[in-house]
């Protein structure tokens, strides 16, 4: 076993431990902090991976601007969210079924694949991979058309925020 | 000869060679090196603040019309090492009902996040920590960081005060994140990638002159991001007393402090590189140690003005830094954006220098245009007030209240 792969072990039982912390833990507050834990592990995934844009991105988008929303929804709501009634449903053995179901699946799925035992393949070097990332992005023959409706479906929410925030005159 | 060249790799190469002789693998050898560098580089940067906090008390007394200090050592010199010893020997205290372990989280991520961004700084053609391809969106992302250690800090201290604070820092810094991010896209534009020692060797001619408008406004926004007079809101001293940090105490404090001091001056190392130059200057690459030089006199050209600024203006209100931000800088950033955009692709062909300056006419005009929509509204404005101060003040109450 490498170093990387000690240390991909490490990031990963630490995102999944903060994952399990963000939906049992009391407090909103804590909550959305350790929510904050798990994206950044996977930011440093991404590290690991060589995607460096990626990397930064996650930061920027999920810790930069939705973790700091989360907060702020929480900061705006500061005695509410102290939850004190019981953590569990009533049927949580049905749910707790269905997700060892689904791991069972995935594990059998998982025991036939090979990835496992191969060793990472070299990244083809091919120029900058960030330039190639933005042509693709805007090349016919690559992603403009899912790229563009992204951009009408940001624009359609941004319509959606102004005409719940618009205070009408006269009213 | 080499040594007094670049004295940095130097060093680096001889530490190399030594730990090889010595045995070690390569790659645990470059792994000590990087450890190594990073230590050094953050410990400076942070050496380095206690001279930054002695020059901006010294300027700004002169500024103020009085001394500054000036008891200690020559100039007062030694007065920040003395305010440090100080702060050292204060008691920690902790506000009841706080939340521990993010209260005492918030000051360590909010220096380590400005020391972060040390890390991509290029300060000659040979001496920068890494070359990260995504060098600007980086100091974007760590930048965030240092916004959370904020709101960690105004959340967990149980005040009011600070909790206020936590919102107005959220309100102005995600706010001024917009501008700032797209008017670096434009130097990125021009240059053609992210990494901060490609800008440098992109600008042929600063982007200063280039994209003027695009440096001014980032100049206002990392203002804001650093929360210095004229924004000073998120730690208002007579309408919060002192915002997000009004709970700390001994070094949690002075932590706080440090990382107040070093943002502004590392905004001042990212503006200098990012629109002028950086380590650029006459034969900068064959001698790094001149092109650290030039970094270091562009450097502390734009802190001086940096703290020109924060000894000048008052504060803003809080309705007057949004409206700066949405009505005037995020628009004219976008403008600025897709106008460099157009006229860059377009006059592609024609020679580099009438291309520079088609862009520096283009923001011209943006400026022209943008000053005669302000005048307009100003002058608008002005004969408004001029209309209610005529009228009767009963009628005057009756329009506000309308």
């Amino acid at each position: 076993m490498t170093l990387l792969q000690l240390f991909f072990l490490f990031v990963s039982a630490v995102i999944l431990g903060s994952a399990v912390m963000v939906v049992s833990t009391r407090k909103m507050l804590h909550a959305a902090f350790w929510l904050i834990l798990a994206l950044f592990g996977v930011a440093v995934i991404f590290v690991l991976l060589q995607a460096s844009f990626f990397a930064v991105v996650q930061v920027v988008i999920y810790i930069g601007a939705i973790a700091i929303l989360i907060l702020f929804a929480v900061m705006l709501t500061r005695r509410v969210m102290a939850d004190v009634g019981p953590q569990v449903i009533r049927a949580w053995w049905l749910a707790g079924i269905a997700a060892a179901l689904l791991c069972a699946v995935l594990v059998w799925l998982l025991s036939s694949w090979n990835g496992f035992t191969a060793s990472l393949p070299p990244l083809p070097q091919r120029g900058d991979p960030i330039a190639e990332l933005g042509q693709a992005l805007v090349s016919p023959n690559a992603f403009a058309l899912p790229f563009e409706v992204a951009s009408v479906l940001l624009l359609a929410a941004l319509v959606g925020a102004i005409y719940i925030a618009w205070e009408r005159k006269g009213k | 000869m080499n040594f007094l060249l670049d004295p940095v790799n130097a060093i680096a190469n001889w530490l190399r060679t030594l730990f090889l002789g010595w045995g070690v693998p390569p790659d645990v050898a470059s792994f000590l090196l990087s450890l190594l560098g990073a230590g050094i580089l953050a410990t400076g940067a942070m050496l380095w603040v206690i001279f930054l906090i002695w020059y901006e008390r010294k300027l700004l007394g002169r500024i103020q019309d009085r001394f500054g200090p000036n008891r200690l050592g020559p100039w007062g010199v030694f007065q920040p090492i003395a305010d440090m010893l100080k702060i050292f020997t204060k008691e920690y205290i902790t506000p009841q009902g706080a939340d521990k372990f993010l209260y005492n989280l918030a000051p360590v991520l909010s220096v380590a996040s400005v020391l972060m961004m040390w890390v991509v700084v290029p300060f000659a053609v040979t001496i920068y920590g890494v070359d990260l391809n995504v060098g600007i969106l980086y100091i974007v992302a760590v930048g965030a960081l240092g916004e959370l250690a904020i709101i960690m800090a105004g959340l967990s201290s149980n005040n009011k005060y600070a909790m206020l604070g936590a919102f107005r820092v959220v309100a102005q810094l995600i706010s001024y994140e917009v501008p700032m991010v797209i008017s670096l896209l434009v130097p990125v534009m021009l240059a053609r990638t992210m990494s901060m020692n490609g800008l440098v060797i992109a600008q042929d001619a600063w982007y200063l002159f280039t994209a003027p408008l695009a440096a001014l406004i980032f100049m206002i926004t990392q203002v804001a991001e650093v929360g210095r007079a004229p924004f000073d809101l998120v730690e208002a001293e007579s309408e919060i007393v002192a915002g997000y940090n009004i709970e700390y105490s001994g070094l949690k404090f002075g932590m706080f402090y440090v990382a107040e001091f070093l943002h502004a001056f590392t905004v001042s190392l990212i503006f200098a590189t990012v629109f002028l130059g950086g380590w650029r200057g006459p034969s900068a690459e064959q001698m790094p140690i001149l092109g650290f030089l030039y970094y270091a006199v562009k450097v502390a050209i734009v802190y001086f003005i940096f703290i020109l600024l924060r000894g000048s203006l008052p504060r803003f209100r809080i309705d007057q830094m949004m409206d700066l931000n949405w009505k005037l800088l995020t628009p004219l950033s976008i403008a600025v954006l897709a106008v460099s955009a157009v006229v860059d692709k377009l006059l592609q062909s024609i020679p580099v220098f009438w291309n520079h300056l088609a862009l520096f006419a283009a923001n011209v005009v943006i400026l022209w245009i943008s000053m005669t929509i302000l005048n307009r509204r100003f002058r608008r404005e002005q004969t408004r007030v001029a209309g209610l101060e005529a009228r009767p003040a009963r009628a005057v109450q009756e329009h506000i209240s309308a």
